[in-house]
């Protein structure tokens, strides 16, 4: 083949092409296009010529990853990867304090109450249990379960939201919004995980919450699981929550409006004392926050019918977006709530976690909150009396003893007993060792007839570097008071108390 | 009919029942600590108290006696020293019904009254022949085959959410405009932003709302094999409703009361009502600190010895159980492998830990064993350091499909690739195996070979709370480490006498032969009224012995259009859309429960027969089963072939509802085809 022939085969190739593409409509505007604007700038058909070139080869270039850290490897790598990996058994043995604790947890054989039976066979004054007002032998409260237990048995066998929600949780719902004073409110089957529902529920991605650094362990996942931005502040100093307000909404100045939230507790699960509300609706009212505020060690306690912190210190209980409650403790049924608006309330019903996705509060422990709720607003003076015996308690320990301070709030019936600060320096005391005392304490309590117990330490997440963990409160002994022991045997347990932790800290001396 | 009932179903008792006894008798010789409920009932001094309470149900069982129509014979004995009459009819051989009758001594107006009222809980056995025992025989487990409707029904569900995304937004901007006072709560105010932003808010506002009376309807009375409705209206599209102050009785097929425990009467609501005379209702403590009764020590050991594990914890609430386990199990370095249709208490509980976390498809063994390669060859990512370890967590039971987890494939795969399994029983416990002991005796597994099984008591054993069954050691470390047990309140005791006295009841410590009753009557019904609707036309999604059945709805306004027709005919069922389902696939769901009765079942049936017709829901293409019966004539062989699904060509079944009554109880003891 010479040239002449490839170049007639390549005019007749041309020529069909040509003709092809003027078939393809639309085909002769493009050509006028390039033709003009050869001609008017050529400069800038080589750029679109470039342009072209560049899309052709991109579109052709071969894919790849943007997991560039993957590793390409055979079958039979993999395999032998498979084989070669051992993976740490499910959980790391127990440590010696760990198989403690299990070894002495007590166990009450029969029901609880002031004085409870023990699986020793010993009988003790039980200052561990929430049962601040005795409800729990109350014959009455017995008798109204019962009849519910025959009306509606046990379980009510499904979530609230498709046919678990029973007359008798409206009714328990309405007395609670009732006793507190707010629109509505919201029953959730357990008081532990109420705040690590409600909080996700409203506070998203994006948001701003301000929480206490003291915040118990349930409302510390809730704030985790809500992938909220958190501004920690100073535990119940209104000062430092007001510099970290100002703060956060200099910052969020120039942003979209986002939602807000203060979280604190009425009265801290972990260090004893009481909020300064006023001071708190304030602030919120000034930098335009809502509060939530975890009231499960305060409602029931506080305030002269035992509303909580909002009766206690003169607070308008609207002025707070969201209480959440507790109707396990000293209300001595089961579950917790959380009150607010109806708009706050409905929101949850569809959003919130823990409750849309559990099942419902057995109805026989929903008629025994409602029963509760009406005897602490009916009979007054048993929260008076539980204030006498508080009293008692504390002034056989905080002023008398010379090795622990009593960290709460002189009307909460937790008395929180911390080593005081010369003996931790001049001993040397670290977090562990706090706790292995304060062990022997109460073991020696117990010993002698009281049982008492320990603040327990939060759980750390697993593998996470100490920089990553969460502040832990200080190691702490437990008292909770009763109205179901006399003044004196209060006072009694309290000499108990007084003299096994002197005996435990002079013989480590 | 009432010659064919017996007084003792179990008297005669199936053979299926027979390894079931010595099975478990062998599983509990594997612990050499003798059970703490045995000491119970014991003589002890220290548990007089206890054997009262013992009496005290034993004497409140033989009361019952008379007029119980399940008696264990054990009741009837001690019933029958009092009552003569009883003794005459047990020498016969009928039932309690006709003893009545025999005896010309027709049950007084109040009595008939509480055996009604036991019956609207807990239906009495039509005949013996509705009992059926599942278990899993075989190697490979299938995967439920699932129907597709006609593209018609799909195309026609995308249009339904268009129109009403459309109607949506055009009803919000001129709402906006117009009726800005109703929309406030939407825009920020004062300087706080909304609670709920417009675009989260949207699904709800706009397509929820439309069908929120088919959710949350408030009930009142057990939760049985009837359910009663406090009737409510809206005037005002949903926003707010008022109760009219009527009630409705209507048949039960929402709860997830499997083994028909919810009753307000019964050895189980006995025992209840003497522990919360005698322990009170709460123990007002967190597990950890003076929470821990004898009660709760005897329950877990319960627990352990019917699930087959060395121990078990119990918790107030299966949510939590879930929420706070995998915080104690894995942490950073650790990888958590989730089914991505896992109930949302273990992504929430995965989520906290702090773990890697992957999803692999539904059931889908080789997309699991796909990310398992990856990741154990891949290691962490960035680092590639080497998973500390790997934990798949996987359901017994999915509640929104009515799938089961393919627990052999899973442990095969456990075997080579050596990650912990974690398996939630939420709704299998109870519900699955010859013995109700969950996913485990279903496909006959020994349950030491998977690491961790955790349950709720809120379904099968008409409780409340959860469990976590292990080895000791992981449960030693969890009573330590788990946030559950150091701060959440303890379980109360009436809700513990109740998981007690159900377990009792299952392995027949109490109450002989009810368990295994329950146990037979909700496999029947689950196999009953699964092929019932299969024949009928429907596309039910799920295994074939789950008890939860879901049928496919697709329109969105068929949600609700079901729901009501439903209603209409006093049953009530539940519905879901998305987003708990994929945007196409709503559905309809049925959970059985051992309380039904077949007639019961058959009145679903029908009701479904006819709304079937009405919203055009019979659109199975029959490659998922209900297929026409084998015709007569065949060699064995072609039998056979048929039998094994060897078939090549598909007919819709479109059954009429009368077949389908009457070959359903035979034909459900055969594979169903």
């Amino acid at each position: 083949m010479d040239l002449h022939e490839i170049q007639d085969a390549f005019y007749q190739w041309f020529s069909e092409a040509n003709v092809q593409f003027q078939k393809i409509p639309g085909s002769a505007i493009l050509l006028r296009y390039i033709k003009s604007s050869y001609q008017d700038d050529p400069v800038r058909s080589a750029v679109e010529l470039f342009l072209f070139l560049f899309a052709v080869r991109y579109l052709l270039a071969p894919k790849y990853s943007t997991q560039k850290q993957k590793i390409a490897l055979t079958e039979q790598e993999i395999d032998e990867l498979v084989d070669d990996w051992t993976p740490e058994p499910l959980v790391a043995p127990q440590t010696a304090f760990e198989e403690i604790e299990n070894e002495k947890r007590p166990v009450i054989v029969g029901p609880t109450g002031p004085k409870s039976k023990l699986s020793n066979g010993r009988t003790v004054t039980n200052l561990a249990s929430y049962n601040f007002y005795n409800f729990v032998g109350n014959e009455t409260l017995k008798e109204k379960a019962v009849q519910t237990l025959r009306t509606y048995g046990v379980g009510p066998c499904g979530p609230p939201g498709f046919y678990g929600t029973q007359d008798v949780h409206m009714k328990t719902e309405a007395d609670v919004a009732s006793h507190l004073g707010v629109e509505s409110c919201i029953v959730y089957a357990q008081s532990f995980s109420t705040i690590s529902g409600c909080i996700p529920a409203f506070s998203k991605r994006g948001d701003i919450i301000v929480a206490d650094s003291a915040l118990n362990y349930s409302a510390r996942k809730g704030v985790q699981i809500s992938r909220s931005t958190v501004k920690w502040f100073e535990h119940n100093n209104m000062k430092d929550l007001e510099q970290v307000l100002q703060k956060v909404t200099k910052e969020q100045m120039k942003k979209p409006l986002t939602r807000r939230f203060i979280i604190t507790e009425g009265l801290f699960e972990t260090t004893g004392d009481v909020v300064d509300l006023p001071k708190l609706v304030e602030l919120k009212l000034k930098y335009k926050f809502r509060i939530i505020l975890d009231e499960t060690w305060s409602y029931g306690v506080l305030g002269r019918t035992g509303r909580g912190v909002t009766e206690a210190q003169n607070v308008d209980p609207t002025q707070v977006d969201m209480i959440i409650g507790n109707l396990s403790g000293p209300l001595c049924a089961a579950g917790g709530f959380c009150a607010g608006t109806e708009e706050v309330v409905s929101h949850q019903r569809l959003s919130s976690a823990s409750y849309t996705f559990s099942a419902a509060l057995p109805a026989m422990l929903a008629t025994t909150a409602s029963e509760t709720i009406r005897l602490i607003q009916e009979s007054p003076e048993i929260l008076a009396q539980l204030r006498e015996n508080i009293k008692a308690m504390r002034s056989q320990l905080d002023p008398r003893s010379d090795w622990v301070r009593c960290t709460s709030a002189t009307d909460n019936p937790i008395l929180l007993l911390v080593l005081k600060q010369d003996a931790l320096t001049s001993r040397n005391f670290g977090q562990k060792e706090q706790e292995w005392i304060l062990q022997e304490v109460v073991d020696e309590c117990l010993a002698n007839g009281v049982l008492i117990t320990r603040l327990k330490a939060m759980p750390q997440p697993l593998g996470a570097a100490v920089s990553a963990q969460s502040p832990q409160p200080q190691p702490a002994l437990k008292i909770c008071v009763t109205t179901g022991l006399s003044k004196k045997e209060t006072e009694k347990a309290g000499v108990v108390i007084r003299h096994a932790i002197t005996k435990i800290m002079t013989k480590k001396r | 009919m009432p010659s064919t009932r017996s007084l003792y179903p179990f008297a005669s008792s199936s053979p299926s029942l027979d390894p079931t006894t010595e099975k478990a008798g062998t599983r509990r010789t594997s612990f050499s600590k003798p059970s703490k409920f045995t000491s119970f009932f014991s003589t002890s001094p220290k548990s007089r108290s206890a054997l009262s309470e013992a009496d005290a149900i034993k004497a409140a069982l033989a009361g019952q006696g008379a007029q119980h129509p399940y008696n264990s014979p054990s009741a009837i004995s001690t019933s029958s020293l009092s009552l003569p009459s009883i003794s005459l009819s047990t020498a016969t051989g009928t039932n309690m019904k006709t003893e009545d009758t025999t005896l010309f001594q027709p049950p007084t107006p109040a009595e008939a009254a509480r055996i009604a009222r036991a019956h609207a809980q807990f239906g009495p056995l039509g005949s013996k022949n509705h009992l059926y025992s599942s278990r899993f025989v075989g190697n490979d487990f299938p995967d439920p085959i699932e129907d597709e409707p006609p593209m018609y029904f799909l195309i026609t569900t995308y249009i339904s959410y268009l129109i009403l995304i459309i109607f949506g937004h055009v009803r919000d901007f001129f709402g906006k405009r117009f009726r800005a006072e109703k929309y406030k709560y939407l825009r920020a105010n004062d300087g706080y932003a909304p609670l709920n932003s417009d675009f989260d808010n949207f699904y709800t506002r706009r397509l929820q709302k439309r069908i929120s009376d088919c959710f949350a309807r408030p009930t009142t009375g057990v939760p049985g094999r009837f359910i009663t409705l406090l009737d409510r209206k809206s005037n005002d599209h949903n926003m707010t409703f008022h109760f009219t102050g009527t009630t409705t009785e209507t048949l039960n097929l929402s709860s997830y009361n499997y083994l028909g425990f919810a009753q307000s009467e019964g050895p189980c609501a006995d025992a209840v009502e003497i522990t919360t005379r005698k322990n009170g209702i709460s123990v007002c403590s967190p597990r950890a600190d003076a929470g821990t009764t004898d009660l709760h020590i005897e329950v877990e050991d319960l627990i352990a010895k019917f699930v087959g594990k060395p121990a078990a914890t119990v918790f107030s609430m299966g949510f939590v159980t879930n929420a706070t386990v995998f915080s104690a199990l894995a942490g950073k370095g650790s990888l958590i492998i989730s089914d991505e249709l896992n109930h949302s208490s273990i992504r929430y509980g995965t989520r906290l830990s702090g773990a890697m976390i992957k999803m692999f498809k539904h059931n889908n063994m080789k997309d699991l064993e796909k990310v398992l390669r990856e990741a154990i060859s891949q290691g962490q990512p960035r680092t590639h350091r080497p998973w500390k370890k790997i934990i798949l967590a996987i359901e017994g039971l999915y509640s929104m499909e009515g799938t089961m987890c393919n627990l052999p494939a899973v442990l095969q795969l456990k075997k080579k690739y050596k990650f912990h399994l974690f398996i939630d029983e939420a709704h299998s416990i109870g519900a699955l195996g010859p013995n109700g002991k969950g996913v485990c005796d279903y496909f006959g597994v020994d349950p030491a070979e998977v690491d961790i099984l955790m349950g709720t008591l809120t379904k099968s054993f008409g409780a409340n709370g959860g469990y976590i069954a292990a080895d000791k050691d992981i449960i030693d470390k969890l009573r330590v480490t788990n946030a559950g047990t150091l701060f959440a309140e303890s379980p109360s005791p009436p809700v513990l006498m109740q998981i007690s006295a159900a377990l009792r009841c299952i392995s027949g410590d109490l109450a002989p032969g009810q368990g295994a009753e329950r146990l037979q009557r909700l496999a029947f019904n689950s196999r009953y009224l699964r092929l019932g609707l299969k024949r009928l036309g429907y596309i039910v999604f799920g295994h074939d012995d789950s008890p939860i059945v879901p049928i496919m709805l697709y329109n969105p306004a068929k949600i609700p259009a079901f729901s009501h027709e439903m209603s209409a005919r006093k049953i009530s069922v539940v519905v879901v859309g998305y987003p708990a389902t994929p945007l196409v696939e709503s559905r309809a769901r049925f959970c059985l429960s051992a309380a039904h009765t077949k007639e019961d079942l058959d009145r679903v049936l029908s009701a479904c027969d006819s709304i079937g017709d009405i919203l055009q829901l019979k659109l199975s293409s029959g490659i998922a089963g209900g297929a026409e019966p084998i015709p007569d004539g065949l060699t064995n062989e072609e039998e056979h072939r048929i039998q094994k699904g060897e078939k090549t060509e598909f007919k819709p079944p479109r059954w009429r509802l009368e077949d389908v009554l009457k070959r359903g109880v035979d034909d459900i003891k055969m594979p169903l085809r």
